[in-house]
């Protein structure tokens, strides 16, 4: 895997396009497999996750679309390039952290990623910009059943497919979009908004899935059913709620403008002036000063920016990206000195190293 | 805070009176859910005593402990240990703890019956042009028989090792689920 030209693009979730990229920044589908003859991750032996790995990745390369994907063995891997391939969000935190065989495939253009021993044997994920949950599940169907095709997938008439954890049996897919939305977060109405969304069991989660935090009021809306209905309409749960949050977000900055513009305009402006200025600085507190600048660079309140400027410096400044481009390892300190320096030089000059 | 259960982050905080005992636990988002849907099943016993049914309801603290020493014999996991873990151990579980899941998956998810797309299986005929079942519950038998062989050679019965060997090759095969891939 070349980690370098990875890093010269800003990954599949923070390219900014695709419909209503204002406010969502990605749509993705998960699907969770296991394969029929072996034991679940968490109770398969070190011998076994070998053979699962290898079974996996063997059968794979058989498909077109795994011909056509980079494999990895996580294994091997540094942390830092664990780290980063989890910045990318092309492997969850918990794979990343995990120990034992276990490894991704990734296509170059960073829509799929395959995770082999995750928590389930196969994780398929797919993932676009912007709102696009049709064409995401088009695309990671024809995935599942190409591999289907060639891997005996453990299925039970009435359970359906069968995952380690039962909240994933049935059709093992997870549906999330990753929405952007300071205004309903500035105007304090996030609570209510999500409050309504657990009464139709839908899930929030932050930036980096289950457990993580909401950094930069970035939210993942996502179903938390798997069994007894189907992907089609676990797909249009999602849906259906995302152009009512898009113009509850849409309306909350018109009635920041609209009554509050100066306020609004002077948040804008402070946190471009930090970013700016900044001599060291947080990854949490660039993430959340960035996401105000998005918001201002939309609301025409800052000139000479662009959205997608600001997305690539979401995916930059974080540790592992930082570290890569300086390429050297960073303690904390460090790296929010260097953190400083990049935002101060990207802002000076245009975008330095852009792509 | 890490979970108590696994790795991940704790993002539940429970705080548990048991009998003027004070327990904390801090759990991550799915052990939450496995432990609370596990909490609401008691308290349902509690509350309706004795009718018959599945996991919780209407048994006995007696008939629980007996449910949580059921073994999986493909993988070995006690209903025990899934409970404490929150994950199962082999897809043979949901076959052979159906019942005892039941109410927890209908807690979880709101029905029981699976609805969503099905393993195509016209495409994957055996070598011999049979269609094979739709759900895998031949080739799972494949994880007790490892274990078997295992034993086997353990005893000394290399002649029952073999026999299984070959066994276990003719289901891989039939599912096309060789480890070489060919």
């Amino acid at each position: 895997m070349k980690f370098e030209v990875l890093n010269t693009s800003v990954g599949e979730w923070l390219k900014g396009t695709g419909p209503e990229s204002d406010i969502v920044m990605s749509s993705r589908v998960r699907l969770a497999r296991n394969l029929a003859h072996y034991p679940f991750v968490s109770r398969a032996s070190e011998t076994e996750r070998s053979e699962i790995e290898d079974f996996l990745h063997s059968h794979l390369t058989k498909t077109s679309v795994g011909s056509r994907l980079e494999y990895t063995n996580l294994g091997g891997l540094e942390d830092l390039d664990r780290q980063f391939l989890v910045e990318r969000q092309l492997i969850s935190r918990e794979h990343a952290d995990a120990t034992g065989a276990r490894g991704v495939a990734i296509d170059p253009a960073e829509q799929i990623s395959l995770m082999i021993n995750e928590e389930d044997h196969l994780r398929i994920q797919c993932i676009h910009s912007g709102l696009d949950l049709e064409a995401v599940w088009e695309q990671i169907r024809g995935v599942d059943e190409e591999i289907e095709a060639v891997v005996p997938y453990a299925f039970h008439q009435r359970w359906g497919y069968l995952t380690a954890c039962p909240t994933n049996v049935g059709t093992g897919i997870r549906v999330s979009v990753m929405l952007h939305l300071p205004a309903l977060v500035i105007t304090r109405q996030i609570d209510k908004v999500f409050r309504s969304l657990h009464k139709i069991s839908l899930a929030v989660r932050g930036l980096y899935g289950e457990g993580s935090q909401a950094f930069g009021d970035f939210y993942q809306i996502s179903n938390q059913i798997t069994l007894g209905r189907t992907e089609g309409e676990l797909i249009a749960q999602v849906a259906d709620v995302v152009p009512v949050l898009i113009d509850y977000e849409r309306r909350a900055r018109e009635f920041l403008l609209q009554e509050t513009e100066q306020n609004v305009h002077d948040q804008v402006s402070r946190a471009f002036g930090i970013l700016r200025t900044a001599q060291t600085i947080s990854a949490e507190e660039t993430m959340q000063l960035l996401s105000r600048v998005r918001m201002g660079v939309l609301l025409g309140l800052v000139d000479d920016l662009h959205v997608s400027d600001v997305n690539k410096l979401l995916v930059r400044t974080q540790p592992a990206h930082l570290q890569k481009m300086k390429g050297v390892d960073l303690d904390t300190k460090d790296r929010n000195i260097e953190r400083a320096r990049f935002l101060r030089s990207y802002f000076e000059s245009g975008s330095p190293d852009d792509n | 805070m890490q979970c108590q259960q696994c790795d991940k982050q704790a993002m539940f905080h429970i705080t548990e009176l048991e009998a003027g005992e004070v327990r904390e636990l801090h759990l991550c988002e799915d052990h939450a859910r496995v432990y609370l849907n596990q909490a609401e099943a008691d308290s349902q016993q509690e509350d309706s005593d004795t009718e018959g049914g599945p996991l919780g309801v209407g048994q006995t603290a007696k008939e629980l402990s007996e449910i949580d020493q059921l073994v999986c014999d493909m993988c070995g996991i006690t209903f025990f240990e899934f409970r404490n873990q929150g994950r199962l151990g082999c897809p043979n579980d949901y076959v052979q703890f159906e019942n005892e899941l039941e109410p927890l998956i209908a807690n979880i998810h709101g029905e029981v019956e699976h609805r969503g797309r099905r393993p195509n299986r016209q495409k994957q005929k055996t070598v011999g042009g049979e269609v094979l079942p739709e759900s895998t519950e031949e080739l799972t038998r494949v994880i007790g028989m490892r274990k078997d062989i295992r034993n086997a050679v353990e005893g000394e019965d290399y002649e029952r090792a073999g026999k299984l060997r070959d066994e276990i090759q003719k289901i891989l095969h039939k599912w096309h689920a060789e480890q070489s891939g060919n």
